[in-house]
């Protein structure tokens, strides 16, 4: 991503890097979370789980900045992240 | 094409502590905004850090009236419409409990308005989250007080005549002391909304508009939820302070969201401790809930 | 647990029966009132609000019966002894939370001054008839127990007693009173608070996770459940099993309201309370309820005078119906008579169970007034032949 102001403390900024968690059994293939993941991870699968959706999958995983919209989103409690610390890149990068 | 059939992962989703996992999957249709809002209950009860024992959520009848029994809380699930009067109650008699109300606009409005309205009057402080997807839709689909002008439901099949209630105003002008207005996809806004409306003190109401996907997008040919939630993305006009005559929804009409109201004004109990006062004098007692505040 | 010195006003007192039912409440221990003005029961609520600020009680007017009724659940849920009263009218709108509180199992109390119905009827002048509604007035299926005063001291103790079968049961107690009982002013001799016993609400010993709302016990009746205790508990007015989850089939209504019916069937002998007099040797038993046992006397006494064998019976407790008994007489007597304020509600059940082993009459009218003594003595004088 490009800035076209960079931040004084640019060095010490990293950017958060989340680990999906899809709880497939519980989707009910709203969509929603493909609809509004502001880094476009996600997609609805071609798979099917045992009620007969499509639960996402992640397409591009290390994207994810766990930003939580998903979760905050999903309206069946059907997928979270979690942060991981040691992955963060930094943002001067 | 192959099916793949997995094992219920065990991992636990954050808002689990919060849940009754034993009661989920809910019954609320694919796309429905019920979830939605839940989670943002539970973020705002997560992130108040309130002490979870002394949270208690009251919910009427309705697809809105089953939140009360998916969370894991002391939780009510009462009769249509009565809600609002049960939690009445239940605050008096345990003022030192936060009390939330969450159902949906059939319930709160339509069956139970003459209570939304008084207890907002009185200034009890309760916290009133109505879910309003314009249509009664636990019954399929029938009109509400809320359906706007024009739009189908199984019961207006060639179109919606009546004026609809302006919710925000409704509750304002009835005394609520914090109003707001935010959909189902304004999450992290309607969780903070929420919050405010748990801190703080008296009537609070926040109206959230949530897709029905099975009969109001169904029945007007609007799609999914999802599409609703894009309509949301689309047409939602943040108006901090709006004059509230000017935030009724018509169909199909852009929907204006915001904090409307945040006022001060003695709660019930301050003007009933009031009132005790003026009447008594030091003899008076200020009233510390029903079993002397134990 | 003995009545709280500051709740009684120990004494005589010269009061009608609605201010004699908001003593008794107070002695009880009542601590919020959710009521709405009807005629004849305000006095009930105007009692309440004129002593609760200094007792630490809270009453509120709410805005209909229908809130009246929730609030005092939602109250007694919050762990405190909640009562509302009203009359006809309002009768009927809280029967929709009355069948909320028998089906969430809450312990309250509810008085229905009875006027003349039905509708608006006659809101200044007594009846008898919601007895019925009592009985079966919410929809589906559950028992009940009713307490008919007959007089403003009676009042004051039954509604004391309500109380303690509210919590005894963990349900909601009716006090069916009317517009002459709660009228009528009388001496009322409330006792010193240590001659007041009072049942306290039982409570789960449980720990949180292992309580459940609506655990089965052999005596039928679950323990509370409190509130802000971290029990995390859900309680549903829809057919519910143990856990008080909702459970849509067959089977758990099958056991949902078995409970209901069994806990006050299994219980009924105790909870039954009748005044009987004369009954060992008579021909003829005369039975009623509220003021109306009180009209019958001037009859009673003169037929006794001319020799008939009559004996009374006062239900104190109107339901559950005194079914054994009434069976047990209905074999030995020649007749039996209901008298009560409406064409025949209570009656039916006597009827039932006299299960045509005697005659049975009713001496009944619309209501407005009480019975003229003569219709009772020409019924007796009937019933005798």
């Amino acid at each position: 991503m490009e800035y076209w102001r960079t931040p004084l403390d640019i060095d010490k900024l990293k950017i958060p890097r989340g680990e999906l968690h899809i709880i497939k059994e519980r989707c009910k293939g709203c969509g929603f979370c493909v609809e509004y993941c502001p880094k476009g991870v996600l997609k609805l699968s071609e798979e099917f789980n045992s009620k007969g959706y499509h639960p996402p999958e992640a397409i591009n995983p290390d994207e994810c900045v766990n930003c939580d919209l998903c979760e905050m989103l999903c309206p069946d409690f059907a997928i979270y992240c979690v942060r991981i610390e040691a992955d963060e890149k930094e943002v001067a990068n | 094409m192959s099916v793949k059939v997995e094992e219920l992962v065990r991992e636990e989703h954050p808002m689990e502590k919060l849940l009754r996992m034993d009661r989920i999957p809910h019954i609320w249709c694919p796309t429905c905004g019920l979830g939605t809002t839940v989670t943002a209950l539970a973020a705002a009860l997560e992130q108040l850090e309130l002490d979870l024992d002394n949270v208690a959520v009251v919910s009427g009848i309705g697809c809105t009236g089953r939140v009360a029994g998916y969370m894991k809380l002391d939780s009510f699930h009462t009769t249509h419409g009565r809600a609002i009067p049960f939690a009445l109650g239940l605050h008096i008699a345990r003022p030192d409990l936060k009390v939330i109300v969450f159902s949906g606009d059939g319930d709160l409005i339509s069956i139970g308005g003459n209570h939304l309205i008084h207890t907002a009057r009185r200034n009890v402080d309760l916290t009133v989250i109505c879910v309003n997807n314009f249509i009664y839709a636990m019954t399929g689909g029938q009109v509400a007080p809320t359906t706007p002008i024009t739009a189908r439901s199984a019961t207006s099949p060639y179109g919606n005549y009546e004026h609809p209630f302006n919710l925000p105003l409704l509750a304002a002008s009835s005394g609520a002391v914090y109003v707001a207005r935010w959909t189902a996809l304004h999450v992290r806004r309607l969780t903070t909304a929420i919050k405010e409306a748990i801190t703080k003190p008296g009537f609070s109401f926040v109206e959230v508009i949530a897709p029905c996907s099975t009969l109001y997008a169904r029945l007007n040919k609007l799609g999914s939820g999802l599409d609703l939630m894009k309509f949301y993305h689309d047409n939602s006009v943040i108006r901090h302070g709006a004059d509230l005559k000017e935030v009724d929804i018509d169909y199909q009409s852009k929907i204006a969201v915001g904090k409307f109201i945040d006022i001060e004004k003695p709660t019930y109990i301050d003007c009933m401790n009031e009132g005790g006062k003026r009447a008594f004098g030091d003899k008076y007692k200020p009233y510390g809930g029903g079993n002397g505040g134990n | 647990m003995k009545a709280d010195p500051k709740n009684v006003l120990t004494g005589s007192h010269y009061l009608d029966g609605n201010y004699a039912c908001a003593e008794g409440a107070i002695a009880a221990g009542c601590k919020f009132f959710g009521g709405y003005p009807i005629t004849p029961s305000t006095e009930i609520a105007e009692r309440v609000s004129q002593r609760f600020p200094l007792l630490g009680g809270v009453f509120i007017q709410m805005e209909d019966e229908l809130a009246s009724m929730a609030s005092i659940l939602g109250s007694s849920w919050g762990g405190v002894k909640s009562m509302s009263c009203t009359s006809g009218p309002g009768f009927s709108l809280m029967m929709e939370n009355f069948g909320l509180g028998i089906m969430l199992e809450t312990p309250c109390v509810l008085v229905n001054v009875q006027r003349g119905g039905p509708s608006t009827g006659l809101p200044t002048l007594p009846g008898q008839a919601d007895m019925m509604q009592a009985r079966w007035g919410s929809h589906g299926d559950y028992e009940v127990i009713a307490l008919a005063p007959d007089s403003p001291q009676e009042s004051f103790e039954l509604v004391i007693h309500a109380f303690n079968l509210s919590e005894k049961y963990r349900m909601p107690v009716l006090v069916m009173t009317d517009e002459c009982v709660g009228h009528m002013t009388e001496k009322v001799v409330i006792p010193p608070a240590e001659e007041i016993e009072l049942l306290e609400r039982k409570y789960t010993d449980k720990k949180p996770g292992e309580a459940l709302p609506f655990e089965p016990t052999s005596d039928g009746v679950s323990p509370m459940i409190p509130i802000g205790k971290g029990h995390k508990f859900h309680i549903t007015g829809l057919t519910h099993d143990y856990r008080g989850y909702p459970v849509i089939n067959a089977e758990t209504q099958e056991k949902n309201v078995r409970r209901l019916i069994d806990k006050v069937n299994m219980h009924a002998d105790e909870i039954i309370w009748l005044e009987e007099k004369d009954v060992e040797d008579a021909e003829v038993v005369i039975m009623a309820y509220g003021i109306s046992s009180r009209v019958i006397q001037p009859a009673v006494a003169k037929a006794r005078k001319e020799g008939i064998k009559i004996g009374q019976i006062k239900m104190v407790t109107v339901w559950p119906f005194p079914e054994k008994r009434v069976r047990e007489l209905a074999g030995k007597v020649k007749s039996l008579i209901m008298v009560e304020m409406n064409y025949g509600q209570v009656f039916l059940e006597m009827d039932r169970c006299a299960a045509g082993k005697c005659r049975t009459y009713l001496v009944g009218h619309a209501g407005g007034t009480v019975h003229n003594a003569v219709d009772v003595y020409n019924t007796i004088k009937e019933a005798v032949k």
